[in-house]
């Protein structure tokens, strides 16, 4: 299993593996949006969580199609279900080693954007800690939707269809988690808490469900 | 003795030549049914009193709770049906969950557009962001996803197998759905005719809603089953089709 998470992380990094794209992919999405709303720091230090955030979320779809259609594509998808391993086991170190290469990256790079939209400090660290609690969960429900399209030759833009509504309430408590840090009445636990259960219920059914899907689509 | 027959009932209903026999029985009956129902259902609907505050806006609960209710409805037949692809293998549950796609997704547009169309009036705006409507504008998504993941693959009980692991996913929803209206504090109203402690909604209304939705369901299992016996009409003319191409291309 060891093997199998270095092995993925070598591969995204190196060349060709396009990890790097998706944070320049996250940094041109956020730095569109002052163009769109006009550069009114006060709007965008109101709207920068919301905005990181979907930044993030579209950024983190981008490298999914290619999850487990690289290991097809060169036939190691086929050694992956037949290994003595339980397939569950598998694509959960995989979903770790799409998240370490393709997502971590953007929740670092994060609080360089939080400055651009004129965020506080604490709402920086808001930002950030949700998107490191509430990011995993993209990239275990991501694995279901790239597991059901492998098959397909043109998936990726169906795999971003598909995954983008199920996406949608942690979109919800992460960004309400990171308003909740900056305003006042409301607390910041309880949203914070739904975000990590979000999580770790995903971090069951994702698996479960991608390990259903390629034992199905296998040809 | 009755648990053995219903077994033997559902084992007969996976050869599609019993169903397609089945559905041609069961059919008329049920389009005439669904009509008589619809008659009496739309005839109540606007003769029954209306509120005293909303007017003959209420008038459009007739048509839009049904319809809300036919979506989760219909999604909940889906997920049954992905489950008997991925457990039995049961050769109709493939057919089935495909054909109830569209309507899952017909059903739930006509909940939006007739809730739309009813917020202008009651709350001054076509739409608001809040759970209910949110969660089943997301429902609508899945439905369209689910279409078109079934239209991107060629082959047909891949598709099937493939698109049941999705609807299985997206099951989550529901109850979602269903509660969002208890765990939110919305704009929408909460349930108020399958609750704990009996409906708080009129008998005036709910005569005639009760009537609307016993309509819709029978309209729902009646297209639902057309567009089962079209589908596997689809699948055996497409297999005709093959079977000719190869026998013209060996007398060539």
């Amino acid at each position: 299993m060891t093997a199998l998470l270095l092995r993925d992380l070598k591969l995204s990094f190196r060349a060709g593996g396009g990890a790097l794209i998706g944070i320049l992919f996250f940094l041109t999405v956020v730095a569109v949006i002052p163009f769109g709303v006009g550069p009114d720091l006060n709007l965008l230090s109101r709207i920068g969580p919301a905005i990181v955030w979907i930044g993030a979320l579209l950024a983190a779809l981008l490298g999914l199609d290619r999850l487990f259609q690289a290991d097809r594509d060169d036939g190691s998808l086929d050694l992956l279900l037949m290994q003595e391993h339980p397939l569950v086991l598998t694509i959960l170190v995989k979903c770790l080693a799409h998240w370490l290469a393709n997502v971590l990256p953007l929740v670092i790079a994060s609080p360089l954007l939080g400055l651009f939209m004129n965020m506080s400090e604490v709402a920086i660290g808001a930002v950030m800690l949700t998107l490191l609690v509430g990011s995993p969960a993209l990239a275990f429900i991501g694995a279901v939707g790239a597991a059901v399209a492998v098959t397909l030759p043109r998936g990726g833009l169906l795999v971003s269809i598909l995954v983008l509504p199920l996406t949608i309430p942690v979109l919800i408590f992460g960004v309400s988690a990171s308003y909740a840090a900056v305003e006042d009445p409301a607390p910041f636990l309880p949203p914070f808490l739904i975000l990590v259960a979000i999580t770790m219920f995903f971090a069951v059914i994702g698996p479960l469900g991608a390990a259903l899907a390629l034992r199905n689509a296998g040809d | 003795m009755t648990e053995s027959l219903a077994i033997r009932k559902f084992s007969d209903l996976a050869n599609p030549t019993r169903f397609l026999a089945l559905a041609e029985r069961l059919l008329p009956w049920m389009a005439g049914l669904c009509c008589l129902l619809f008659a009496a259902g739309l005839y109540l609907a606007f003769t029954t009193e209306g509120d005293y505050q909303q007017g003959d806006t209420v008038r459009i609960m007739y048509i839009h709770v049904p319809a809300a209710w036919l979506s989760m409805m219909c999604y909940s037949v889906m997920a049954l049906s992905a489950i008997g692809t991925l457990v039995w293998r049961h050769p109709l549950a493939d057919v089935s969950h495909k054909a109830a796609a569209p309507l899952g997704a017909a059903f739930t547009l006509i909940a939006l557009v007739t809730g739309s169309l009813w917020g202008k009036p009651m709350w001054g705006t076509w739409w608001v962001w809040d759970a209910r409507l949110t969660s089943v504008f997301i429902l609508f998504l899945m439905y369209l996803g689910i279409i078109a993941l079934n239209r991107a693959m060629d082959d047909p009980s891949k598709a099937a197998r493939v698109s049941s692991v999705l609807i299985l996913v997206g099951f989550v929803n529901i109850p979602i759905i269903k509660f969002s209206v208890d765990w939110w504090n919305t704009l929408h109203q909460p349930a108020s005719v399958i609750r704990m402690g009996g409906p708080t909604i009129d008998g005036e209304f709910l005569r005639p809603l009760l009537v609307m939705a016993m309509a819709y369901t029978l309209l729902f299992f009646t297209l639902h089953i057309t567009a089962m016996r079209n589908e596997i009409w689809r699948r055996r003319i497409a297999t005709q089709r093959r079977l000719a191409a190869r026998t013209a291309s060996r007398e060539v």
